[in-house]
């Protein structure tokens, strides 16, 4: 059956509590997962606090400002501080999400809290391990297949063609819909998940694109491509703001426009 | 064969070896079709089916043979069975699919649910038949 339930080695523990900044009268409370492969212990959460006079306002800046101040073996993944490469997609107050683009004040509450991208393995603390996330981008072809002689220039397209790949292009791969996808939980070895569906829709729907339908092919699957139930859960935490349950509807209807 | 790609822990294949798994099946688009089609196919079916049971409220059985026995009624409650049932058929196999993951378990519950709706079909069809053609057979 689905796993409703943690197993029993994934059971968080009661963490440290670590000392409050000295001197700081403006203080955050942040509610961290902490996992070590090396300890062979449950993973538990620390409790830390932030001199938010001394950091930057986005909740990435107070996990730096942690590990540089507090504990520096608390692992995150992070590189642009921008929202462009989607390496700090983690679970904040319930809601995956860039750590680099939410506000420390647009949290609500008065702490924190602060865990790994939903069902997927952990290898340190906030860092989940994506190989299959990225195998399953992969396995999508994401990239333009033509069989016409290459042409001298560019491969053209009228600007209405191209206005179809926004909304699609701008994903940046940083797992959050995936993550958030229950379809994806129970069936991830075997549905593709949004993430990677959105970017076989922006091929898709490319019209320089020539293998349509061999991509189809390649979906046309109860479990790569109709596992999702348009939950949406996908569409609602997108940091982008994209909405890839539309654009496997989409899919849905390309497969239906070959049968009918 | 136990497919043992997707265990790391006995397996060396490659991530994307195992995403790919055993390929496309190439099935999927009919199921998810004509469980759309069903879905708008029990609305007018159920609401008539709906319409005759209030009809059948209170009247005797005489009464009620007489209504059933109407090849209009007859044909809107057959067709409602055969709508329903496959929806119902289709449905629950989607739930057994999201859920189920032992093997074994899985391909008993899809047989079963094939079963269960197959039974509850032809019940349902053998009743409306019996009752609305009994004064012809008889």
């Amino acid at each position: 059956m689905a796993q409703f339930t943690l197993p029993k080695n994934s059971k968080y523990t009661e963490g440290k509590a670590w000392p409050k900044p000295s001197g700081a009268s403006n203080v955050k409370e942040f509610r961290i997962y902490r996992w070590n492969p090396d300890d062979g212990a449950n993973p538990r959460i620390d409790t830390y606090y932030v001199d938010r006079d001394d950091c930057g306002p986005m909740v990435l800046d107070a996990l730096i400002w942690i590990k540089n101040n507090v504990d520096s073996t608390l692992t995150f993944r992070r590189s642009c501080r921008e929202g462009i490469c989607g390496s700090c997609a983690m679970n904040i107050m319930g809601q995956n999400t860039l750590a680099c683009t939410l506000g420390m004040d647009d949290c609500d509450g008065d702490t924190i809290k602060i865990y790994p991208l939903p069902h997927m393995p952990v290898l340190k603390d906030l860092v989940p391990d994506l190989t299959s996330f990225f195998a399953q981008h992969a396995s999508i072809e994401p990239w333009l297949q033509t069989q016409t002689a290459e042409p001298e220039t560019e491969w053209r397209q009228t600007p209405e063609e191209r206005s179809k790949l926004d909304g699609l292009y701008e994903c940046i791969l940083c797992a959050c819909c995936t993550t958030s996808c229950p379809s994806y939980w129970w069936n991830g070895d075997r549905f593709l998940g949004p993430a990677a569906l959105l970017q076989a829709y922006r091929w898709l729907i490319d019209s320089r694109d020539e293998s349509t339908g061999e991509r189809l092919d390649n979906l046309h699957d109860p479990f790569r491509l109709y596992r999702c139930h348009t939950i949406m859960n996908c569409a609602n935490t997108c940091p982008k703001g994209l909405n890839p349950a539309k654009a496997i509807a989409e899919i849905k209807k390309m497969m239906i426009a070959r049968v009918v | 064969m136990a497919d043992n790609r997707a265990d790391t822990r006995v397996s060396m294949r490659t991530p994307l070896a195992r995403v790919k798994g055993l390929g496309a099946s190439g099935h999927g688009v009919e199921h998810w079709w004509i469980h759309r089609v069903t879905a708008v196919s029990n609305i007018p079916l159920i609401v008539s089916f709906v319409i005759i049971v209030a009809a059948l409220a209170g009247s005797d059985y005489a009464q009620a043979i007489n209504i059933i026995s109407h090849p209009f009624v007859a044909i809107i409650l057959i067709l409602a069975v055969i709508s329903v049932t496959n929806h119902m058929r289709l449905g629950m196999q989607i739930v057994i699919e999201d859920y189920v993951h032992d093997k074994g378990y899985k391909i008993a519950a899809v047989i079963a649910n094939n079963f269960y709706a197959v039974i509850i079909a032809v019940a349902c069809l053998y009743a409306i038949l019996k009752v609305s053609l009994g004064r012809i057979l008889v």
